[in-house]
């Protein structure tokens, strides 16, 4: 059973929830950009939510299935030729068209019984900079044949059939995306970071007044934020320290770097925030050229934010197992 | 100091300090070594060691925080082991071949000593990799000579080749992939630093101490297959 790559689109990986326990040597966790996109996606084709799909950037490929596949794409909103958000049934044979977001950035295509590369340290993400996990550590591109899971196309039929309200090869319902922006400017609540009071209070103004705008060579391990350069006004030397998914640090250059899913694991430069957990994801959406700014918030209102997020999560994960009949 | 929501840094030295740092790595397995759930990751670096958790799981009750520093407290209360319970020595061997040690007669003309005398020096020193960080498995390796003390080149590389050994200030590397870098290359190792097929992905972990051999070409390109 397999999906063949008529086109890739522009940077299509295979990502799960990542690899954890780590970073004592160096290795972050990775995954997907959008963890919650791609728990929703598995959810509506009944996979284990941290099932392995495909994550596509900004552009989307062009798909053939080998055979009957039950697939959802969640995230971003592709201009696609089968309805998004929701799970599809799609006939053997046939192709798919997935072209450009008009808005987010990251949508998760996810196929019942998941991706079937091998996993690699406990995990089937494709972790670029190390060239291991997902297949064969890359991009994937034209010609490739994706391995699914052997009894792909029995799930797929058994799942479509246990599936309420149906409407043609789909549904007549879709769940609603929680992380892509209707609007931006979006605002990421930030905490302050360890070296925050090393920049004057005109930096740390600047920092939370600025629309940043994500520049173009923002990838999975960084976005950088185009606005006013920061500078710190303490000059010593400052000792290499672990780093965090969401570190907002400031090189030499004053150009702030927010870390993201493949980040590393330590660095040398002041670090002037970090974006509350829940809000990480919803950075993911943002396509270069995209804007945001920071709001100061504390450890309490992250724990809100964590709460708010999980409790949606939760409400369409429930939402969505009634669909199958529980 | 919080790293973010679901971190914690814990600094014990601002400067770098070797009897720290090494106390910060036994602490850091010490933590590791109790496999509580909401742990994600011990991270031991220079001066302290961060703890990644999640802090929704039930058992630290909404402050994961304090369950971090209770922890850490605890762990010093009992006692650290003592380094030479734990030392783990990793021999490296390395070509100071003219074509793989693309500084070295550099680095040797700035330190003031023949190429032979600066592979003597490298190779003699008494090495302790102090943190792994900047990419999977690259340790910043400490203890080198003073004599070899060079700074960081101006220009980067773009590129370094994979098992290139360099050094700066009074540190050495091993780049485990093809990445850009600042250091003075002064040799290559055959070994595979980092590998994530391998049981144990990292050839080196903080704490360890590492010897590194001379080998000639021929070794090199008998240990490379």
């Amino acid at each position: 059973m397999s999906i063949r790559i008529l086109r890739p689109g522009l940077l299509m990986t295979v990502q799960d929830l990542g690899r954890h326990g780590h970073q004592h040597v160096g290795l972050c966790p990775g995954g997907a950009m959008d963890p919650m996109s791609l728990k929703l996606a598995n959810a509506l084709v009944k996979n284990d939510v941290g099932a392995a799909a495909l994550e596509l950037t900004v552009l989307g490929p062009d798909l053939e299935f080998e055979r009957d596949t039950l697939i959802a794409l969640v995230g971003a909103e592709f201009e696609t030729s089968f309805p998004i958000n929701r799970p599809v049934l799609v006939a053997k044979g046939s192709h798919i068209s997935i072209s450009r977001a008009a808005r987010g950035a990251r949508g998760y295509l996810a196929v019942a019984g998941g991706i079937a590369v091998d996993p690699v340290l406990g995990s089937r993400s494709t972790y670029l900079p190390g060239e291991f996990g997902g297949i064969e550590g890359r991009v994937l591109k034209r010609g490739d044949v994706i391995p699914l899971a052997e009894d792909s196309e029995k799930l797929s039929l058994e799942r479509f059939g246990a599936l309420k309200h149906k409407r043609g090869n789909s549904v007549r319902w879709h769940v609603p995306t929680i992380t892509v922006p209707d609007r931006e400017p979006i605002v990421l609540h930030a905490l302050e970071g360890e070296h925050f009071g090393d920049f004057d209070a005109n930096m740390q103004r600047a920092f939370f007044d600025t629309i940043w705008r994500v520049t173009p060579d923002s990838n999975r391990m960084g976005y950088r934020l185009a606005g006013p350069v920061l500078t710190r006004s303490k000059k010593d030397e400052i000792l290499s320290a672990p780093t965090c998914l969401g570190t907002v640090q400031v090189p030499a250059n004053g150009v702030p770097i927010a870390l993201m899913a493949d980040h590393q694991t330590t660095g040398g430069y002041p670090r002037i925030a970090e974006i509350a957990s829940a809000d990480v994801p919803r950075l993911a959406q943002i396509a270069p050229g995209g804007t945001l700014h920071f709001a100061r918030c504390g450890l309490d209102m992250a724990a809100e934010l964590r709460k708010d997020m999980r409790e949606r999560i939760e409400g369409v994960l429930h939402g969505i197992s009634g669909e199958y009949g529980k | 100091m919080p790293l973010g929501d679901c971190a914690v840094y814990i600094e014990f030295s601002a400067a770098l300090d070797l009897e720290v740092n090494s106390a910060v790595q036994r602490l850091a397995t010490m933590v590791h070594g109790r496999a509580l759930p909401w742990i994600r990751d011990v991270v031991p670096a220079l001066g302290g060691l961060a703890i990644h958790f999640d802090p929704d799981e039930p058992s630290v009750h909404g402050d994961a925080f304090a369950a971090a520093l209770n922890v850490v407290s605890e762990c010093l209360k009992e006692g650290l082991p003592k380094p030479g319970d734990v030392l783990r020595t990793i021999d490296v061997p390395v070509c100071y071949e003219p074509e793989f040690a693309l500084d070295l007669a550099e680095v040797a003309a700035m330190s003031k000593v023949t190429v032979e005398q600066a592979i003597a020096l490298h190779a003699a020193s008494d090495f302790r990799v102090l943190m792994i960080g900047f990419a999977p498995g690259h340790p910043y390796i400490g203890g080198l000579d003073g004599k070899l003390s060079v700074p960081r080149r101006a220009t980067p590389r773009a590129i370094v080749p994979a098992g290139s050994v360099a050094i700066a200030n009074d540190q050495t590397v091993v780049y485990p992939y093809a990445i850009s870098g600042g250091w003075s290359i002064i040799g290559r190792t055959p070994l595979q630093v980092f590998d994530a097929e391998r049981q144990e992905p990292s050839l080196f972990a903080a704490g360890d101490r590492v010897r590194f051999k001379p080998i000639t070409r021929e070794e090199f390109q008998k240990l490379s297959k």
